[in-house]
Formats: C-alpha cells, sequence, structure tokens
C-alpha cells in the first residue's frame, strides 16, 4: 500500500512544508490511503484547495489536477469545474480558516445545493501559515497572537454548521485516530451529494506552543484523549461533555 | 489569429433586441457554454436570457451566493474546459477583482461583462455611468495587461461580446465587454449573420501549461480530467505549475510574460473608427454610448463649418496609444466627453502633448449631443 501512495505524489514535492508535529501528513496520507483503497483513478480527480497550511496537501503533492486556489474560494471554483465536467471525482482540501471563515459563504451555499463533492476541513483551529491568528474555530480562551488574553468568541461547531446548512453527509475524525478517519474518508468519497469532514489537526507550532502543550505528543495525545463517539455523547448532558470532543458519523442521507 | 468559421447560433436575419440580450447571443455565438452569475441592475437580463440559451444548446447555468463565487466557478469551469463568462456591474466588478487577478496569473480564458452604472459604490443603479474604465484595467493589484471593448450599440454588444471571447482564448486572459446602461438597456436592430468567427484554445499535452520558451508566448491549456496532472495556482509559478514563492527569475520571467503576451501582439486587439476625420482641427474622442452623442455633436457643428472629427475607441484596453498620438500631431484640440471625470482623458495626456479637454458628466444621466456641442464652443471661444 505504501509504494502505490508513493506513486500517487509528485516526488518533486518532498519534502513536504510542513512543520515537525503537524498533522496535516497524517490527513494527506489518510486521504491518499483512501483513494487507493477505493482503487479510485487520480487521472479522473481534481483536488482544490484555497490559501493556507491545509491548501498545500494537494497542491503540489498530489499527481492529479490540482487547483490552488484563492482564500477561501476552494469550493466555489470546485462547483464550476464540476458541473461543467460531472465525470470529475471533485475533492477540496483546505483549512479551518479558509473554508469557514473567509470562504463561509461558498461552503454552506455549497452545502444547500448538495452539489456533490468531498469537502475535507484540516482544522487546527489557528492561522498558522500567517502566524498563530485566532480564528472562527479557535476554543474559548486560547492564547493565540491576536488573543493574548484568551479567545473571548465562541468557536463554530463545523460539523453543526454543514449539517444545518444542508449537508448530506457529515462526520468528524481527528488525524490522531488514522484508521477511522481513512474510514471516514472513504464513505466520504463514495457518498453521492454534499459531505464534509471536519478533520481536527494539531499545530503545535502556532497553538500547542501558546497554550501549555510541551510537545507535538502531548498535544496529538490530548487530541485522541478528548474524543468521545457520537453514538456515547447522545446520552450524556452538556456538563459531561464539557472538553470532549464529539466524533464519528453525524449525517448520512442517501438519495 | 486562427479564425474557425462556425455557423450562427441563432438564425440569420434582423432582430429587434435589447443590448443585454445581444450580449448574451454573442456569448453563445461565441461558443460559451459556462455562465456563473449574481443578481444586478443593470446586468441581469444578460444572466435571465443565458439560462434560457444556454439550456438550448447543452450548457451550464448557475446562479452564484455572490459575485466572488460567480467569477471563481467561470474560472473553474474555465479548467474543466468551457469557454465562460459572467456578467455584472460596479459593485459585482468590486467584489470579483481578486478573481479576475487569479484569472491573469494562472492565465485563464473568460469574459466579464460589466454594465456600468453610476457610481461610487452602490450609486445609482438604474442610471449609467462610464466610471470602471480604470477599474477593469488597474482593479486586481499587480500588473496585467487587459483586454477591454467598449460597445456602442446593440450590434456590437452582439459582435464584442464574440471579440472578447476570441482575444480570452487567443491570449488565455480575463477579457472584458464594458458596456453602460444606456447600451445595454437599448432596443434596436441586430443582424444576424449565418456564419461567426470563433476562436478555440489550443491543447499540446507534451507542452508546459503555464510556460513558453518566448517571452511573449501564450502557452497550450490543457482542461482538467484529460491526465494533465495540471497544477494550477495563483501563487508564482514554473512552467509546470510549481510553485516558486521565493525565486526572483521565476516571478520576473513569469510577469514579463504575462504583460507582453498582449502587449506585444496589441494591434490585433486595438480598434478605433475615424467619423470626418480627414481634414479636422478639431478631434472628439469617445467610447461607447457616449459616442453616439459625440457623433451626432460632430455632425452637428461641420454644419457650422467647424472642421471637427470623432474616434471612437472600440478597444479600450490594451488603450490605443499609437492612435492618440496620431490624431494629438494632426488636431490642435482633443475633446473627451465620458460619463466619468476625465478617465480616458487622463488615459490620453500620457501619450499626446496636444491639450486634452476632458468633458465629464457624472449625474447619473447620458451625454446629449447639446452638451458636447456646448462644451467645444465654450472653449472656441
Amino acid at each position: 500500500m505504501n509504494e502505490k501512495i508513493f506513486q500517487m505524489i509528485n516526488p518533486q514535492s518532498f519534502p513536504t512544508p510542513f512543520c515537525p508535529g503537524c498533522g496535516h501528513g497524517i490527513l494527506m496520507g489518510a486521504v491518499l490511503r483512501a483513494i487507493a483503497e477505493l482503487e479510485y483513478d487520480m487521472k479522473q480527480m481534481l483536488f482544490a484547495s484555497g490559501i493556507g497550511c491545509a491548501a498545500w496537501i494537494p497542491s503540489p503533492h498530489f499527481k492529479a489536477d490540482t487547483l490552488h486556489t484563492l482564500h477561501g474560494r476552494a469550493i466555489a471554483y470546485a462547483t464550476g469545474a464540476k458541473l461543467f465536467n460531472p465525470k470529475l471525482k471533485v475533492m477540496v482540501i483546505s483549512g479551518d480558516g479558509d473554508l469557514s471563515s473567509i470562504g463561509g459563504n461558498h461552503l454552506i451555499h455549497a452545502a444547500r445545493r448538495n452539489i456533490d463533492m468531498t469537502v475535507v476541513c484540516a482544522n487546527n483551529g489557528i492561522y498558522g501559515m500567517t502566524g498563530g491568528q485566532v480564528a472562527s474555530t479557535t476554543p474559548l480562551g486560547s492564547r493565540t497572537t491576536t488573543t493574548p488574553g484568551g479567545n473571548l468568541e465562541r468557536p463554530f461547531d463545523l460539523c453543526k454548521l454543514a449539517e444545518a446548512a444542508g449537508a448530506t453527509y457529515v462526520a468528524r475524525q481527528p488525524v490522531a485516530t488514522p484508521v477511522p478517519l481513512t474510514r471516514t474518508l472513504k464513505k466520504a468519497i463514495t457518498h453521492r451529494g454534499f459531505a464534509f469532514v471536519d478533520v481536527p489537526s494539531p499545530c503545535p507550532t502556532q497553538f500547542g506552543r501558546r497554550n501549555a502543550f510541551r510537545t507535538a505528543y502531548d498535544m496529538i495525545k490530548a487530541l485522541k484523549d478528548s474524543c468521545i463517539p457520537v453514538e456515547k455523547a447522545k446520552g450524556l448532558d452538556p456538563a459531561e461533555l464539557q472538553g470532549k470532543m464529539v466524533v464519528g458519523e453525524f449525517v448520512n442521507l442517501t438519495a | 489569429m486562427q479564425l474557425k468559421k462556425t455557423k450562427s447560433a441563432l438564425e440569420p436575419g434582423w432582430y429587434f433586441m435589447q443590448g443585454d440580450e445581444a450580449c448574451a447571443e454573442g456569448a453563445i455565438a461565441a461558443g460559451c457554454r459556462f455562465y456563473a452569475g449574481y443578481p444586478i441592475t443593470p446586468a441581469s437580463e444578460i444572466m435571465i436570457r443565458m439560462v434560457h440559451r444556454l439550456a438550448d444548446v447543452a450548457g451550464v447555468f448557475i446562479q452564484m451566493e455572490d459575485e466572488i463565487g460567480s467569477i471563481s466557478s467561470v474560472i473553474g469551469a474555465s479548467w474543466a474546459g468551457a469557454k465562460a463568462m459572467t456578467a455584472t456591474s460596479g459593485p459585482g466588478i468590486s467584489l470579483m477583482t481578486e478573481g479576475i487577478g487569479y484569472a491573469v496569473i494562472t492565465e485563464t480564458p473568460c469574459v466579464i461583462v460589466d454594465v456600468q452604472r453610476a457610481g461610487p459604490s452602490t450609486g445609482q443603479a438604474t442610471r449609467p455611468g462610464q466610471g470602471d474604465v480604470m477599474q477593469v484595467k488597474w482593479g486586481p493589484h499587480g500588473d496585467n495587461e487587459m483586454v477591454a471593448f467598449a460597445p456602442w450599440s446593440v450590434q456590437e454588444m452582439y459582435d464584442l461580446t464574440i471579440k472578447a471571447f476570441n482575444f480570452a482564448e487567443r491570449f488565455r486572459v480575463p477579457a472584458f465587454v464594458l458596456a453602460d446602461e444606456a447600451v445595454g438597456h437599448l432596443r434596436e436592430t441586430l443582424v444576424v449573420k449565418e456564419e461567426v468567427e470563433v476562436f478555440d484554445r489550443f491543447k499540446a499535452p507534451n507542452l508546459p501549461p503555464f510556460g513558453t520558451d518566448a517571452p511573449n508566448g501564450v502557452p497550450p491549456m490543457p482542461a482538467f480530467g484529460e491526465g494533465a496532472n495540471l497544477l494550477v495556482t495563483g501563487s508564482t509559478h514554473d512552467p509546470w505549475g510549481f510553485r516558486k514563492t521565493a525565486d526572483s527569475a521565476v516571478q520576473a520571467r513569469l510577469t514579463e510574460r504575462l504583460v507582453l503576451k498582449v502587449q506585444d501582439f496589441k494591434s490585433e486587439v486595438i480598434e478605433t473608427e475615424a467619423h470626418l476625420l480627414e481634414d479636422s482641427e478639431i478631434a472628439v474622442v469617445s467610447y461607447g454610448f457616449t459616442a453616439r452623442a459625440a457623433l451626432q455633436a460632430v455632425k452637428s457643428l461641420r454644419k457650422e463649418g467647424t472642421k471637427v472629427g470623432l474616434l471612437r475607441l472600440v478597444s479600450i484596453w490594451p488603450f490605443a496609444a499609437e492612435a492618440i498620438a496620431e490624431l494629438g500631431k494632426r488636431c490642435r484640440v482633443i475633446f473627451v466627453p465620458e460619463m466619468n471625470r476625465g478617465q480616458v482623458a487622463g488615459e490620453m495626456k500620457k501619450y499626446t502633448t496636444t491639450p486634452v479637454i476632458s468633458l465629464p458628466k457624472t449625474n447619473g444621466e447620458v451625454i446629449e449631443p447639446a452638451e458636447i456641442v456646448e462644451g467645444i464652443r465654450r472653449y472656441e471661444v
């Protein structure tokens, strides 16, 4: 399998630009593994991304058609390509700031239209590339370069946002659990309609070191330990879910 | 430019049509098969016509969530192989500007119709203006060499839309139809010929899609899904599309070529029309709907014996610098009526030392022939 995955990557794109301890490499591996296991032809796939660290997951790594767009606009670009050539298997891989802040309008409208594409949000809860500014996904109280006294704004729950907007497949799996993540990505990719996968991914460089995570390991372990499956979370009251991250499949509607 | 003759999409003959509708017909005739737009006065009629006409030719129409989404999906569709278009007015152009810059650096052919209204900002939505001349040229950050045409009739809303598509494909650039509310909502005769001449982008799978050996070349353009492993990026990139964000040689070569590929061949694009200029001492330069009033003004001054003529700018960008320089040599003064505070008049001053007198009007109404006559007389007395 590893050999197959290496063949799906542009050799010129190594070394990857990701910082030590960044979760995006795990996500990149999971996406490629999912496609390889599904035996999809990379030549029929289009990977669109916006601006930011996560946007570099497909571009230039993936040996396929890639469209590295403007900040926030990947879904709108992908919409045009998909509508004109419906045979393309379209996947958008981008960050939380890109998809839910500057690009939030395109996210909700693509979900509403139920356009056939898979949107993967590499969610590190911070603006990494630009120097660790607060994002619309940064947890309350977290320290960032623009919230030195702690974040005062409530973060988005992107899965609830996608569900409310009409996405027909919604799931969350962090990079800390790559096997269920790959399984989830396979379901999202094969889903007919708008599929959204929120993938929490640690950013030790910009988030961890300002928020008492001494190492990348501490961060990924905390991410893993905070997970609670959606089935288990169902009966619990909000106090019991404090500090927990609900993972699993939230919506799976087939046409 | 290697043009291909194709059968007109519309039955040949005479039509009584609105400018905006003729623009949509021109797009269909040129081979446009993708339209994305967002409602805005006074351009919405183009979108409404496209809904029906694209259905007739198995094309794709989508009403997007905003103008940013419109230009984005137009660019996405263009890379999927479509001749693609959007139409809007000033506020929409403002929103699309970042995307237009992306089309410049990624060399994405697309057509943007700007039916100008009176600005700034929301301004007067149903009233005409010509205040976007500089915006379509210099809106996006960084250098560029834009292509823009300014139709003065319903016929030209059709013909120049076809031209805009041809040059968009020929140079792999965003191309503008810089119309105005008056010509967009004008109803008059449109003559549709049996055949139209169109240009289709060329493909060469073994050549790089983002670079040429020549410093002013236009590379071939593959589409998504053809196995080209396209790397399309708005970052500075090498000929194969790999990001080179700190290589000054790559940056220089790319930015130079993006300008030179149009600039060195601008004579293909630049189009002017001379009216009664042979013996003129006084010239009027005008474009778009205003040029109709200018022609009337010139004719009535001629009746009084004033040696005056009109140079109409059919294309606006690249600018007709040589024609203006030549005009300046022949005439002692040039008047420029336009529905803005002198955007083209200012540009002309770069190319001639002959006095250029701006005759601006920005009250949201078209310029009347009598106002141009009066403007010229005031200066001449």
